[in-house]
């Protein structure tokens, strides 16, 4: 099948139960870099937030160290909330992704906005175990090393530059496999795909610029010149409409056919005739189980 | 389709053959096959995107019903569009909705919900019983770094401070009985209690978590991390055991160490367990072996931060409101043969009865 996307390094196909091969593109490193950077701002408002919240109902936090040991009744509600602070801490570092990925939409915020979504590798459900599996992993890939990294500037010692190069081995790895998985990915069997969200566009025959096109009329010869690939990129090249782009790729077609170059109003009907008409005879010789791919064929 | 199009010619009137040529043309036989099956396509995706929204309450029984329904028709339609309809746009469209249809379809049926409840009942069991041999191998780890740690400090106590560190704390060599004494029964604790347990708690349950993150270097920093926690513990039981304390240091301990040190050891080995899948994938393939283990481990996982919830609570109220020996022997004791009994007798029928039906 002619598929202007085959080339795609990103492009991988699964084969569901139904027997149906969906394909899925991989996310792109940029957006997958996006979305971390995101969950973290979030992460950190979150924690800030909390803080601020605990530290609003405690009155002033540095009082709070003095009735964390104390007997009275207030202290004891110091204590509880001091309490609530570790927890809400603890779980804000180690289950914001998983809750967010156990989700109907398998996917954080930031990725989210990312229009990216984590799925399983093999094709079977996403279950909750590979979303704890592949979010445990990133306390060594991500937390600990920064963490270390923060501790050895703020004491100048010279932990810094191993927590670099832990950094490093875990953040490139992604880098280094056809898949673009990073460590909690491949302990967990996951990967991370886009997430493609856009509206059915209309049939390029039921366009009202379509109407007029009824006036040319190809021979079989004509038609014969162009295959599948051409006939995309004409589809997009209409559903675009732009007048210089039109102009260039009717020059072309009539360069091929030995047509005369329509000129200023004529090329989107010439163009619209032409694309309804190769299209059925493609689509005429699919159903004999004859396809041609390009024009080379 | 020739009645078709005749019913368009009367509706339109026959009387323009230019906008009669147009309608032909835009009667491509894919176009056609397109119309009549669009709107079960765009109910399909709306069904999706309430789904996909966590909008599954506003979902009438009906559409959940036919959910299942239009997606076979998708997936029908897809794969006739594939083989005979050369319209780029719908069939990307067609392989996107298919995609977030199947996810709906294959990864929203259980729910966390259900899968925690299969958790509990069995599911937590099975994954520590899938990993005996690295719940061996941690264990005996565990044992010989306590050994070792008490013969490392009884042969030099200068070790003392290397294992267990803790600048400032009165359990060093050399300290009195009183003062030993005083750290197991002492009452100085009994205030913050709460803040004590969510500290310990945190502090364990990233300790662990680390444990098993690390099995992915091939389980060798699991290994080094296990040693040194029960180094420490060793120096700790060598120092009480100098001033005769043994019995009750080991009460003081066992309260909620059984949990504590249970849970730590099944953290170690989850670690283990990826280390060794990592290492020696055997026949599946290091990519299917290393996220079969990594699942199970996950899952055990789950149930370490849980049991550390539990250690912490203990740690932080029980022990310090239980000022005798015997009794937190025989909470910690309690708990003990509890963890034994869920682990290892617990959610054994189930796994037979699913295998023979």
């Amino acid at each position: 099948m002619a598929d202007p996307r085959r080339d795609d390094p990103r492009r991988r196909v699964l084969v569901t139960p139904e027997g149906l091969t969906v394909p899925f593109t991989l996310a792109s490193r940029g957006s997958r870099f996006g979305a971390l950077l995101i969950d973290l701002i979030c992460m950190g408002l979150s924690l800030l937030l909390s803080a601020i919240a605990i530290g609003f109902t405690a009155g002033s936090l540095s009082e709070m160290g003095q009735h964390l040991r104390g007997g009275t009744a207030q202290d004891h509600a110091m204590q509880a909330l001091f309490a609530l602070w570790i927890i809400t801490a603890f779980l804000i570092r180690n289950a914001w992704f998983i809750a967010f990925e156990l989700g109907p939409r398998g996917a954080t915020p930031g990725k989210r906005l990312m229009r990216i979504r984590i799925a399983a590798r093999d094709g079977a459900r996403l279950t909750p175990e590979r979303v704890i599996a592949r979010n445990l992993l990133r306390d060594i890939e991500l937390f600990l090393p920064l963490i270390m990294l923060g501790s050895s500037i703020g004491q100048g010692d010279n932990t810094g530059w191993l927590a670099t190069l832990w950094f490093l081995l875990f953040a490139l790895l992604p880098l280094f496999n056809r898949d673009r998985l990073r460590a909690g990915d491949l302990i967990a069997g996951t990967w991370v795909v886009e997430r493609p969200r856009k509206p059915l566009a209309r049939a390029m025959t039921e366009q009202a610029a379509h109407a007029p096109a009824a006036a040319y009329r190809f021979r079989d010869t004509d038609l014969a010149a162009y295959g599948e690939y051409e006939l995309q990129r004409l589809e997009e090249v209409l559903r675009l409409r732009k007048d210089d782009q039109m102009a260039l790729v009717a020059t072309a077609i009539c360069d091929k056919i030995g047509w005369n170059t329509p000129h200023g109003a004529d090329v989107g009907p010439f163009l619209d005739a032409y694309y309804t008409q190769l299209r059925e005879r493609l689509e005429g010789g699919m159903r004999m189980g004859r396809r041609k791919a390009d024009k080379h064929a | 389709m020739s009645d078709w199009i005749d019913a368009v010619k009367t509706r339109l009137g026959r009387g323009a053959p230019a906008e009669e040529g147009a309608i032909r043309a835009a009667l491509l036989r894919s176009d056609r096959f397109r119309q009549e099956r669009e709107e079960d396509w765009k109910r399909l995706d709306s069904i999706v995107l309430r789904l996909e929204q966590g909008r599954i309450r506003r979902l009438s029984d009906e559409d959940l019903l036919e959910l299942p329904v239009l997606y076979r028709g998708l997936v029908s339609s897809l794969s006739i569009a594939r083989e005979t309809s050369l319209d780029q746009a719908t069939v990307q469209w067609l392989e996107a909705l298919a995609q977030r249809a199947w996810f709906q379809l294959h990864g929203a049926r259980l729910g966390f919900g259900g899968w925690l409840k299969g958790f509990f009942t069995g599911g937590w069991s099975r994954a520590v019983r899938g990993m005996g041999l690295d719940l061996l191998i941690a264990f005996a780890v565990l044992v010989v770094g306590t050994v070792l740690g008490w013969l490392l400090v009884a042969h030099d106590p200068q070790w003392y401070g290397a294992l267990v560190g803790g600048a400032g704390d009165v359990r060093v060599p050399g300290a009195s009985r009183e003062v030993l004494r005083g750290t197991l029964f002492g009452t100085q604790d009994q205030d913050g209690l709460g803040a004590f347990a969510a500290y310990l708690f945190g502090h364990n349950a990233q300790i662990s978590i680390l444990c098993f993150a690390l099995g992915f270097a091939f389980g060798v920093p699991t290994l080094m991390l296990l040693v040194q926690n029960a180094g420490m513990l060793g120096a700790m039981l060598w120092l009480f055991h100098g001033q005769g304390l043994t019995f009750d240091v080991v009460g003081w301990l066992s309260i909620h160490g059984t949990t504590e040190l249970f849970a730590i050891t099944l953290a170690g080995a989850a670690g283990l367990h990826i280390g060794r899948a990592v290492a020696f994938p055997g026949r599946r393939g290091a990519m299917a072996a290393a996220a079969e283990a990594g699942c199970r481990g996950a899952v055990v996982m789950l149930g370490v931060v849980l049991m550390l919830v539990v250690a912490g609570l203990l740690e932080g109220f029980a022990r310090q409101l239980i000022q005798d020996t015997l009794r937190r022997l025989a909470v910690g004791g309690g708990m003990l043969g509890f963890w034994l009994l869920y682990f290892f007798a617990y959610g054994r029928q189930r796994v037979v009865s699913k295998r023979h039906g």
